[in-house]
């Protein structure tokens, strides 16, 4: 558990947070540009000095007689730009810190973190200037994964990049999700980036958490900004339970339910994150007969809330976990009759598969 | 050679190399922790700092040599030091070139440290700390190699200048041979002499001297290469 208390004035707005991190899984940290998501982050790290408390899994790092400098916090750090030192070979830069870790302190050994960030053809190649940016990021995501951090940071690591190199790096990032046994800090104000590899998200804005909960959970909320984004919409956990190759269709089972998805190359029990937009999910009062959709699901409505003049978010359970949310338009609520507790049919006309 | 260099001369030539090894060796040495402090601090002194240190370029150094010489002398405080201490008095004496030299070319030293640290990114420094190296840790591993054009950009300066200054020696050091007569206050008997020949050759070997350590300065300095 990491427990951030910090107090920190500055020109664009005053970071004041109070919150408690999971010292586990990925966290975003997530919020418009401003928001203090990067401060915060370089709170934790010791980097910006704030007044409050600081405590990651029971020790102390800051509080009110003690500051840990950066270097003696057990800590990975990945900048906006990979940062690599000038100076020093690819292979120097890996072990920059790998080195300043006493042998018996090491977790991961440098042959391990190269074959994970396939880095195998970028050592030989010598200097860092002569490598590309996306590969430059993976350099740095290994050369602070080296340093057996307890815990890792990342602050926007793709923001840097182009969209050729984000596609070339993300799936490094989904394996660093899926085997490394350390939490994740991420600072990222693109939302596709969180859903793809966040569990836990904290919404900042102005300098305060605003939100902090589980991925899913905090997304299907009303109440906060995500879910007024042109793209907001719901997380589905879900597993592959039979592939149809005449079709060429993927059948996804989640506790509510199951979805038909495009073909998905993934062997049936691969968990696999869908994620299902407000805007592709229709709402029908009875069971729709003779529908091109293919994936309707009984769902229950739990909250109706207005957006703007012309619009409303309806969010719905699909069975006791699920949630779905539609973007649907006002008059249509009213016509349909729509309110809290309804047994409706959610028409979901589009799943976008992250993993 | 013989012909061209008197013992006289040899003995100037050699104590004006001397001079210029130990005062530049001083200089990087307090050099490098002024230029830093000038280079990063937030504080209100580094304007103020700055311009002392850099005073000597502007002031002609008959004045530094008189400030130092007044300092130094019996009623000064730095000579009520160095007698309190049993140094005895600076003026006149290899000692008292040595510390005028350091004020005198200090700036010459100070300004491209201060550069090339200001030029080294602030992320540098925190990405050596997020990866557990001690602030010394990371001077050594990374500000320096870093830097490392500034610092010979600033030796060679500060050497080239030492060797070079004649105001501030003749001030201070006045002309005892072996102790304070350098090459540049030799070349100046030779002239008061009328002996012309030889204020030719340790002219022309100034001259010679400064063009080529320029030279190989300005060519081999791999400036600009970070990215």
């Amino acid at each position: 558990m990491i427990r951030a208390c910090f107090k920190l004035a500055r020109p664009e707005f005053t970071l004041d947070v109070d919150t408690q991190l999971p010292a586990r899984g990925v966290t975003a940290l997530f919020g418009p540009s401003g928001s203090g998501k990067t401060t915060l982050l370089r709170c934790i790290a010791g980097l910006e000095r704030a007044s409050g408390s600081l405590h990651v899994d029971g020790a102390v790092w800051q509080d009110k007689t003690t500051f840990l400098p950066t270097h003696r916090r057990p800590l990975g750090y990945v900048f906006q730009e990979a940062s690599l030192f000038p100076h020093l070979s690819v292979r120097a830069n890996l072990e920059y810190g790998y080195k300043r870790i006493p042998p018996g302190e090491r977790r991961v050994q440098p042959e391990q973190v190269i074959d994970w960030l396939g880095l195998g053809q970028l050592i030989e190649r010598g200097d860092p200037a002569e490598l590309s940016g996306g590969e430059r990021q993976r350099v740095a995501i290994a050369r602070a994964l080296l340093a057996s951090p307890r815990i890792l940071m990342m602050d926007e690591p793709l923001s840097a990049l182009d969209t050729a190199s984000k596609q070339d790096i993300i799936p490094y990032l989904e394996r660093l999700h899926r085997e490394l046994s350390i939490p994740l800090l991420y600072v990222s104000h693109a939302l596709d980036e969180v859903v793809r590899l966040a569990d836990h998200l904290v919404l900042l804005q102005q300098g305060r958490v605003i939100a902090s909960g589980p991925l899913g959970e905090t997304l299907a909320r009303l109440d906060l900004p995500t879910a007024h984004f042109d793209d907001a919409g719901v997380i589905v956990e879900a597993v592959v339970a039979q592939h149809d190759e005449v079709y060429h269709l993927t059948k996804l089972e989640f506790s509510g339910g199951s979805l038909w998805v495009g073909r998905v190359y993934q062997p049936p029990g691969s968990p696999v994150r869908a994620r299902v937009l407000a805007r592709d999910v229709s709402i029908a009062t009875t069971a729709p007969q003779g529908s091109s959709i293919s994936n309707i699901l009984a769902a229950r409505i739990s909250e109706i809330r207005d957006e703007g003049a012309d619009k409303a978010l309806v969010r719905m359970a699909v069975g006791n976990e699920q949630m779905l949310l539609a973007r649907i338009t006002r008059r249509s609520s009213d016509l349909l009759d729509l309110f809290v507790g309804m047994h409706v049919f959610a028409q979901v006309k589009s799943v976008v598969l992250t993993t | 050679m013989e012909s061209a260099f008197s013992a006289a001369d040899l003995s100037a030539i050699w104590l004006t190399f001397k001079l210029a090894t130990v005062v530049t060796f001083i200089l990087l040495l307090i050099g490098t922790p002024m230029a830093w402090w000038l280079a990063r601090t937030p504080s209100g002194w580094k304007g103020a700092i700055g311009a002392l240190v850099a005073l000597p370029i502007v002031l002609p150094p008959t004045v530094i040599g008189f400030y130092l010489l007044v300092m130094m002398g019996p009623d000064g405080p730095i000579g009520h030091l160095t007698q309190s201490l049993g140094m005895g008095l600076l003026p006149f004496t290899f000692t008292g070139l040595v510390i005028a030299s350091v004020f005198y070319s200090l700036p010459f030293v100070v300004q491209p440290l201060q550069n090339a640290f200001e030029a080294i990114p602030e992320r540098a420094m925190e990405t050596a700390a997020t990866l557990r190296a001690k602030p010394l840790d990371t001077f050594f591993s990374v500000v320096l190699p870093l830097a490392k054009p500034g610092f010979l950009t600033a030796a060679v300066l500060g050497f080239a200048h030492t060797v070079g200054e004649f105001g501030v020696v003749l001030m201070i050091g006045g002309n005892i041979p072996g102790q304070t007569r350098v090459v540049a206050v030799q070349i100046y008997d030779h002239v008061e002499a009328m002996e012309y020949g030889s204020a030719h050759w340790l002219s022309a070997g100034m001259v010679l001297f400064s063009f080529v350590v320029l030279l190989l300065l300005y060519t081999f300095n791999p400036t600009g290469r970070r990215k």
